[in-house]
């Protein structure tokens, strides 16, 4: 039956459209309703850790920045722990946060702590990274990145998931890059050609 | 030790590029995904609560509502979230946006020529009770122009965004109305292949919960990716 909860299978997914900024960052929209957008603080004050800066601009396949995207992460805290469920508000780290690019230079950024490495289940270790997902006009489906540090070479080196790519060429596409001696990350993001961002099915 | 979530059917979802729906050409990867095994990284997400929004959030007819309520049919859209289990997702963050019942959107790119209503905002928000049940009020949002093809007409829809448990769980979709002619000429419900797919995208009109004389309803349920039993967890339990 059309929209029931007999057809289990997942819901399939319709693009964001050019509006989502209405229905998720209203405040952005120039619609305040809810007072304050959500995803705005994604590491409080007191949590500890390296203070950083992520920014970047999402091309498409002309080179053309993208105006219209909204960007989501979820992070590792500096010790490379997730936020329980149950975490909300009053917690410092919360792990998630919401960025739109600019409405006409298509820069987006997060400030946030650089996460920790993560010791998985199965004792593996994955290098610090952040997790990426993307929607905009023309995405059909959510796109799923992962944004990891060119400084810890070391720690990329043995990451589980970096080392399911095969080809090292396409492993640099994940590297944010650290501007000079400020903490400032570089992450530049592309849909299409040569250097077309790993884009992963989670 | 969360357990893996089943794997996207990437079938019943829209593939990357779609060319009648222009804006997919440039926007889509070419390469294929790359599928991983899940980590923590994508078990794991944020949960929200009742600090995070308020509770007239959920109700379009008032929540921008200046000097009465707006202009259109008013509606109740409701449904549960469920996972591909059918186990309630309760917690559930969504999130909705749509036109006014002209079909015009508060944005500032938007310029088609219908007028902006000064009583609707255009979003509305609310978390799933413990049964994964939700609700919302608004009004029935108008078809619009828009710039694919020379004539296309995007059928009255509203924007969902969903989270569950898990990162790998994000989802956005559209909700269509049953019996609009104009579901099955839109390039952008055409991304998706599968008719059983897009049926799952269109809500039911649903009597049982019309507010009478008042507002007529619509019913909507939201799957999420679910995660295997794990066999043993009730062997555990009963010893």
């Amino acid at each position: 039956m059309p929209g029931l909860a007999d057809d289990l299978h997942e819901t399939p997914s319709q693009t964001a459209g050019p509006y989502v900024h209405i229905g998720l960052t209203p405040d952005a929209a120039g619609i305040s309703i809810y007072g304050g957008d959500l995803g705005g603080a994604i590491a409080g004050p007191a949590s500890p850790g390296e203070r950083i800066r992520v920014e970047g601009v999402i091309f498409d396949g002309t080179g053309t920045p993208i105006t219209d995207a909204l960007l989501e992460i979820w992070q590792a805290d500096a010790s490379g722990l997730y936020p329980k469920p149950g975490a909300q508000t009053d917690d410092d780290f919360r792990g998630w946060a919401r960025a739109i690019t600019d409405f006409t230079t298509g820069l987006w950024h997060f400030e946030t702590v650089k996460p920790g490495p993560i010791v998985e289940g199965n004792g593996a270790t994955q290098a610090p990274h952040i997790n990426l997902w993307i929607v905009a006009r023309g995405i059909n489906i959510g796109l799923n990145t992962r944004i990891y540090f060119a400084d810890e070479a070391q720690a990329n080196e043995s990451d589980p998931v970096l080392n399911m790519i095969e080809w090292g060429s396409r492993r640099a596409t994940l590297m944010a890059h650290r501007h000079c001696d400020t903490p400032v990350y570089r992450f530049d993001i592309r849909l299409q050609g040569e250097d077309e961002t790993v884009f992963f099915d989670v | 030790m969360i357990a893996s979530f089943y794997p996207r059917d990437r079938h019943r979802h829209p593939q990357a590029l779609t060319p009648d729906y222009k804006s997919s050409v440039t926007r889509s990867p070419r390469y294929p995904l790359l599928s991983i095994d899940q980590t923590t990284s994508e078990r794991t997400g944020p949960t929200f609560g009742h600090g995070d929004i308020n509770p007239g959030d959920n109700d379009l007819l008032l929540n921008h509502a200046q000097t009465g309520d707006p202009i259109g049919e008013r509606i109740i859209v409701h449904g549960r979230v469920l996972d591909e289990n059918a186990k309630p997702v309760p917690g559930a963050l969504i999130e909705i946006w749509q036109a006014n019942a002209g079909g015009r959107y508060r944005h500032r790119n938007d310029r088609y020529l219908a007028p902006i209503d000064p009583n609707f905002g255009g979003c509305g928000r609310t978390l799933t009770d413990d049964t994964g049940a939700y609700a919302f009020r608004t009004v029935k949002p108008g078809a619009y122009p828009w710039r694919n093809h020379g004539n296309n007409w995007r059928p009255a829809h509203i924007h969902f965004s969903v989270f569950g448990t898990a990162f790998c769980q994000r989802l956005i979709t559209q909700l269509y109305f049953e019996g609009d002619p104009l579901i099955s000429l839109c390039p952008i419900v055409r991304s998706i292949a599968d008719e059983a797919a897009i049926a799952a995208l269109t809500a039911r009109l649903d009597m049982k919960t019309t507010a009478s004389f008042d507002a007529i309803a619509y019913r909507f349920d939201i799957i999420l990716r679910g995660q295997p039993a794990t066999p043993f967890e009730h062997q555990l339990e009963g010893n």
